[in-house]
């Protein structure tokens, strides 16, 4: 490795993307324009559907029996939601998707400080003004959470800002490889003392900053209109991504190795990059579909990226909960970059 | 003391067919070796092998008596015939990065003057004329202050003016001691910069030699031409083998002094008559038996 000529090439491709201004304003602006349009869609009014929990050591059937007896849980337009994790349906409180949540065994309930839906829940619970808040509502005791609604938007965010990624690592990669093999940059480079490894080198090092570059400006650029959740830590936030988009960049490489013609690299870089789209959980969440889709999904990288990133900025996750996230995409990058690297074919 | 460099017995086939079949001739230090033939006759080929971009499936190229090794790329400066350079690179960019590949290199505005390039410096790579373009990837190729330069057809495409300046720089990098091995199709570019020709054809060497010896081992003749219209009656009447082409008689003649008289003798005019040696163009088509071939 000639660091000389490393970073000769490493300038060549950095100088090569920042001056194309309209490949540069596209990538910034597509992201921005999908998170806004999702934010403005989903901006409507807030449904009047309230959402209730009831955690029982039986719950469906402790419900039934409450039911007969109280008629706070006879209530038109709430539905009441038989919970058997009380841990995870608090965090669904302290996120907004609970409006509230009881625990019939230990006659308490909690609603979250922040949420006016929970205060109207519990107006209702009380049944008159008379009694001020704080104090026993007829055999519950009250309990708060507090923390900031879940938006769609909020979900959805890690997701779009992985998807960018992906498409910038397979296309910025992959087909330039093809492009510059068809046009004969490779093969001038090529006449030269340049290494394979020196030139791939530097084309994964220019890659993987620029999109890191570019995903810090529109995270921080749609923070500032769309005012998204991010509850863990943005170190290991840029270490998902950085890791996620070697990984990327890795396999855009990988096809491009021997390709000389853009069509075929186009279609290839389609055919995984639509997939992958779909399938990893950018848009919807998979947990209700079939388990072979979801198999399937798990070959994705970029399903082990938003993973991690939802983990991270959704859940406040730390460093051992995305290990195995983590672990997926090192190993698939060391893959596919050893792949990629033996079957490169300057012609 | 052995040539600079040395091609023995090259073969290589694609795909069943023999671009290049038994080829062998050698570079002497300072001079410069053109390859001629019609498109496909190896020439390519045979310069990619000489380049070490291609593998030979036969024969042995010698850098100065020995085998080429990694380090020939630092001796060797090539300019092929079809190649781009990353999109967004200044002149001096891409100069500037072809240089660091080496570990010796020229001073990039010495580069530009000696290639004529000093006012285009700043220019995007990508905006020059077929004429500075060529001279880019001249320069490009002369970065290493190579020993021997490549170059593959490198005035195909340019207008005559534009080839007449690259010929004025490649007759300099010769003055500077280096020896060039060229391709090319155009015959008066290797009758001016080669001191020695080798003509393919089908993948292998058919005549070889210096311009001016292949002429005279292959033609003892000159041309005569007048307009058909000088001639009084048919043309084909007269007392010699002869051509008629366009309204022009074309004579081949071993005996100017006795044609001549043929012709006045015949009631000729020869107020436009022209006598020229057989050129370069017209061995290389009585020896491939073509002209360019598709």
């Amino acid at each position: 490795m000639n660091w000389r000529r490393f970073r000769a090439v490493l300038a060549a491709r950095n100088r090569e993307f920042l001056r194309d201004r309209a490949a540069l304003g596209w990538n910034i602006a597509f992201p921005v324009l999908i998170v806004a349009g999702f934010a403005f869609a989903f901006s409507g009014k807030p449904s009047l559907q309230f959402k209730v929990g009831v955690y029982a050591a039986q719950p469906e059937q402790a419900l039934a029996e409450r039911r007969a007896s109280d008629p706070f849980f006879r209530s038109e337009n709430l539905q009441f939601i038989p919970v058997r994790d009380l841990a995870h349906a608090m965090t669904k409180v302290e996120r907004h998707q609970l409006d509230m949540l009881f625990d019939l065994d230990r006659r308490r309930y909690w609603i979250n400080r922040e949420s006016p839906r929970g205060y109207v829940l519990e107006r209702v619970l009380y049944g008159s003004e008379a009694k001020a808040r704080g104090e026993a509502a007829g055999d519950f005791r009250r309990e708060t959470v507090s923390g900031r609604e879940i938006r769609y938007v909020d979900w959805l965010i890690p997701g779009v800002l992985a998807m960018n990624m992906m498409f910038s690592a397979l296309f910025g990669v992959g087909y330039v490889l093809v492009r510059y093999r068809k046009n004969g940059v490779l093969k001038r480079l090529r006449a030269t003392p340049l290494s394979a490894f020196e030139f791939l080198a530097a084309q994964v090092v220019s890659r993987l900053w620029l999109i890191l570059a570019i995903t810090v400006a529109v995270y921080f650029g749609a923070d500032l209109f769309i005012d998204f959740s991010m509850f863990g830590s943005y170190a290991l936030l840029l270490l998902v991504f950085a890791l996620g988009a070697f990984s990327l960049i890795s396999l855009g490489l990988l096809v491009a190795a021997r390709i000389a013609s853009e069509e075929l690299a186009g279609g290839l870089l389609n055919l995984i990059s639509w997939p992958m789209m779909f399938l990893s959980g950018v848009w919807f969440s998979l947990e209700g579909s079939h388990p072979w889709v979801q198999n399937l999904a798990l070959i994705f990288p970029l399903t082990h990226i938003i993973d991690a990133a939802r983990a991270v900025m959704i859940d406040g996750a730390g460093l051992w909960q995305i290990a195995p996230q983590l672990t997926v995409l090192g190993l698939s990058s060391l893959l596919f970059l050893g792949l990629g690297a033996a079957l490169f074919r300057w012609k | 003391m052995p040539p600079v460099l040395e091609a023995r017995a090259l073969k290589k086939a694609f795909a069943g067919v023999q671009a290049v079949d038994g080829v062998g001739f050698s570079l002497q230090e300072g001079r410069c070796f053109g390859l001629l033939g019609p498109n496909g006759a190896g020439k390519t080929t045979t310069l990619e092998m000489l380049e070490g971009l291609v593998r030979p499936d036969a024969g042995e190229i010698l850098f100065r008596g020995r085998p080429a090794d990694a380090a020939f790329r630092e001796q060797v400066g090539i300019m092929f015939q079809s190649t781009a350079l990353q999109d967004y690179l200044s002149v001096r960019e891409a100069l500037t990065m072809f240089a660091s590949f080496y570990a010796r290199s020229v001073p990039i505005d010495r580069l530009a003057e000696d290639c004529a390039l000093s006012e285009f410096l700043d220019r995007d790579s990508n905006k020059l004329s077929g004429g500075q373009r060529q001279r880019l990837l001249l320069a490009i190729a002369l970065v290493n202050d190579p020993q021997v330069v490549f170059l593959d057809e490198p005035t195909t495409g340019l207008d005559p003016q534009a080839r007449r300046n690259l010929w004025s720089l490649v007759k300099r990098i010769r003055e500077q001691g280096k020896s060039v091995l060229l391709t090319t199709h155009y015959m008066e570019e290797a009758y001016t910069l080669c001191d020695a020709i080798a003509i393919m054809d089908h993948g292998r060497i058919i005549a070889r030699g210096s311009p001016r010896e292949l002429l005279a081992e292959h033609f003892d003749e000159v041309v005569l031409q007048l307009p058909v219209s000088d001639i009084p009656g048919d043309p084909l009447a007269l007392p010699m083998p002869l051509d008629v082409h366009d309204g022009v008689v074309q004579i081949l003649s071993h005996d100017v002094n006795t044609t001549v008289r043929q012709l006045l003798d015949a009631g000729a005019s020869l107020a436009a008559l022209q006598i020229r040696p057989r050129s370069l163009e017209e061995l290389f088509l009585a020896l491939t038996g073509e002209g360019l071939r598709a």
